[in-house]
């Protein structure tokens, strides 16, 4: 390594990395249903598809995280996104690209993708 | 890249508990279930915690598991790293409430702590130096060479009220400006990683946990003072520390943090390791630097100062490892920020391991000042079995005791020698009231006559003395004659010996002497071990009431020392026994006293 440049290209890289390790209460939390009935309907590359993109676009105050079964088994895979201070937005039926959706537009833009929400399905 | 880390500890606490073989089955169970592309997991430095070991924290939740087995590992990663739900039943306690899991900072082990030199243990791989520069590692290099001269290096340090914390308590940034001032062609940064002291392990930490702060510490001390060349002096008996040390430095020359021209500022620096062979004198400055030129580690006389003449006769600054793992966050935050920290004479925190009788055995570091009880009754978690706190010793052989009178006493440099002991590098030793105070410091004289190197008479011989009043007097054989004659004997050594291993030998008598002189006084005036643990004051009866006669005790007794016949007392031949004790264990009646 030759210049201060390089080494901040490392610590940048490093950063979100080590950021995961950083305990905060004003993080927004989002949850992906990881039970078997999660699991079966395709929740695994959902969790990995959120989890990458919080790190690459270094979103450091959102955490992503997998809970047990949410009980709504016939619409997982559920994602439920907790801001503090604000009600639960729980999304349901989803797959890597509407979760990149909720990325761009919830988590970065702060706009709830309505679409996809639980409010939207007929629940009878 | 990974959604959750998954980081156990590395250090030697849970590495001897077992977490080797839960990192390598961990490692199995996660390739097992799919995850080793979701899932990282992280040998760490230590996290504090060691009575609970082996431990394990999950992030981003950062779910706290404690003495997990190899068992356990199977359930762990198919229900928490798969499915999202923590075993409960291996959770710290502590996080456990009625609605959920409480953050680990919540925890009372954690609230009062500051962490500034254990800011990265436990938390990033010490084995990989881009998770240092992740954490702004080297940033503080980076600013010294390019942004500072090393007179304004030298002022910060000043300025933040940083001392030394080996356990002299000398201001760094003076040694430093001393050291400045000589010029010479060549000039040394030392490293003392000889950490000695019976229970201290706060510099093993830091080097297991964060071996990069010290690297880049001592090359801010290299460019402060004008030194190209550093040495770590460490035990030979810290294998995880010597190995974490020997990857950073080979990292650090790979990514040219250490070497020649550093971020191109014309600065050369390099660090080698030489390891000590386990005697404690080699702790002293200047007996360090004797062992590091090859010679047998014997201190010698100052002036002149290691500031003067030092390693191979050139200007050297020897500093603690906890004190270089401060600098660069004093660097990178301000002298302010440090300063702000502390009490009015002793700045920043101090990090100190808790032993003896305590529930969290374990590392702590505190902001100076924070009360003794403050570190024992809640970040320590008490004292184990309801027993009564009787003393505190701090600073190993070299300090002394703190009694419950000063339960209250803000921890820091003047107010522990105000009272008799001293800071020490922060070793600190909880006893309760099944302690005796004539033993302890009879522990510690023990400890000093092994241990002291002998090239001067008062601690060679004095301390031998010492020993010999000290055996007569839990043997019951001591007059007050010979309390009068070890107190003297005490000043004499304090005052006459060439060096602080010497100077320092008496204080653990001393200031039992100062706290607890009437149990000395019941050693040899009544012959009675107050504490019940000198053996050769103390006899065994059986309460012929209550016993049953049951045999068991006879059949226990390794000497045949009681007699009896079944269903009927028995009685102990007072001069067969040998005051191991296992009667009393095994009796079910409740029928064997100690007096």
């Amino acid at each position: 390594m030759k210049s201060l440049e390089e080494l901040k290209a490392i610590r940048d890289k490093m950063k979100n990395q080590v950021g995961i390790r950083a305990e905060d209460e004003h993080q927004t939390r989002v949850v992906v249903g990881m039970a078997t009935c999660g699991i079966a309907s395709g929740a695994r590359p959902v969790l990995t598809a959120l989890s990458n993109a919080v790190q690459e676009k270094d979103l450091s105050n959102v955490m992503v995280t997998q809970t047990g079964c949410i009980g709504l088994c016939q619409y997982e895979p559920i994602v439920e996104v907790m801001e503090p201070g604000k009600e639960k937005v729980t999304y349901v039926k989803m797959n890597p690209d509407k979760a990149m959706e909720v990325v761009e537009q919830h988590l970065i833009g702060g706009k709830v993708v309505v679409k996809y929400t639980l409010a939207q399905e007929d629940i009878k | 890249m990974f959604r959750s880390h998954v980081l156990v500890c590395g250090g030697t606490g849970c590495t001897s508990s077992g977490s080797a073989e839960i990192i390598k089955k961990l490692e199995e169970e996660v390739k097992k279930n799919g995850l080793e592309n979701e899932v990282g997991v992280v040998r760490t430095g230590c996290f504090g915690l060691c009575a609970l070991g082996p431990i394990m924290i999950v992030y981003p939740e950062a779910t706290f598991y404690s003495m997990v087995k190899v068992e356990d590992i199977p359930e762990i990663v198919s229900e928490h790293l798969l499915k999202g739900r923590p075993v409960k039943r291996l959770l710290y306690d502590e996080t456990v409430t009625e609605t959920g899991v409480k953050s680990l900072g919540d925890t009372d082990f954690y609230k009062k702590q500051h962490r500034v030199a254990l800011r990265n243990c436990g938390v990033i791989n010490p084995e990989n130096i881009e998770e240092y520069i992740g954490t702004n590692g080297y940033a503080a290099l980076g600013k010294v060479l390019t942004e500072m001269t090393p007179d304004d290096v030298i002022q910060t340090l000043l300025d933040s009220g940083l001392r030394g914390r080996g356990g002299g308590g000398f201001p760094t940034g003076l040694k430093w400006k001393l050291a400045k001032g000589n010029d010479a062609d060549q000039k040394y940064v030392c490293c003392n990683a000889d950490e000695g002291d019976p229970g201290a392990f706060m510099d093993r930490s830091v080097l297991e946990g964060d071996p990069h702060a010290v690297l880049e510490a001592m090359a801010i001390a290299g460019y402060a003072i004008g030194a190209s060349q550093g040495y770590i002096y460490v035990r030979a008996e810290y294998p995880i520390a010597v190995q974490r040390l020997q990857i950073a430095i080979s990292q650090a020359r790979e990514y040219g943090l250490l070497g020649k021209n550093i971020f191109e500022s014309g600065f050369d620096f390099d660090i080698d390791l030489r390891l000590g062979a386990g005697a404690f004198v080699c702790g002293e400055e200047t007996a360090l630097m004797t062992s590091i030129e090859g010679n047998r580690g014997e201190p010698r006389p100052r002036p002149p100062f290691p500031a003067q003449k030092g390693l191979f006769g050139k200007p050297t600054i020897l500093n603690n490892v906890e004190t270089y793992a401060n600098i660069p966050q004093i660097i990178l935050n301000g002298a302010e920020w440090f300063a702000s920290m502390g009490t009015e004479k002793s700045k920043g925190t101090k990090v100190f391991a808790l032993g003896g009788k305590i529930n969290n055995t374990g590392l702590v570091e505190i902001p100076m000042g924070t009360t003794l009880r403050e570190v024992i009754e809640e970040i320590g978690g008490g004292i184990p079995n309801g027993k009564k706190f009787k003393a505190a010793q701090t600073g190993g052989p070299s300090g002394g005791c703190i009694p419950a009178e000063h339960f209250d006493i803000p921890i820091d440099y003047d107010n522990l020698i105000s009272i008799g002991s001293m800071m020490g590098s922060g070793g600190l030793i909880v006893m309760d009231e099944d302690d005796c105070m004539v033993d302890i410091a009879k522990f510690f004289l023990e400890f000093t006559v092994d241990e002291s190197c002998g090239k001067c008479t008062p601690c060679r011989i004095g301390t031998k003395r010492m020993l010999e009043i000290l055996n007569k007097i839990t043997d019951g054989q001591a007059t007050m004659e010979d309390l009068d004659k070890l107190e003297e004997l005490c000043y004499y050594i304090k005052e006459n010996s060439l060096c602080g291993l010497g100077q320092t030998a008496p204080n653990p008598v001393l200031s039992t002497l100062k706290f607890f002189r009437k149990e000395y006084e019941a050693h040899i005036l009544d012959k009675k071990c107050p504490a019940g643990v000198c053996k050769a004051l103390l006899s065994y009866s059986i309460d012929p009431e209550k016993c049953r006669g049951c045999t068991l005790c006879s059949r226990v007794c390794p000497n045949n020392a009681i007699t009896g016949t079944l269903k009927e007392p028995h009685v102990i031949d007072t001069t067969k026994c040998v005051k191991c004790g296992a009667c009393m264990e095994k009796c079910r009646f409740g029928a064997i006293s100690r007096k």
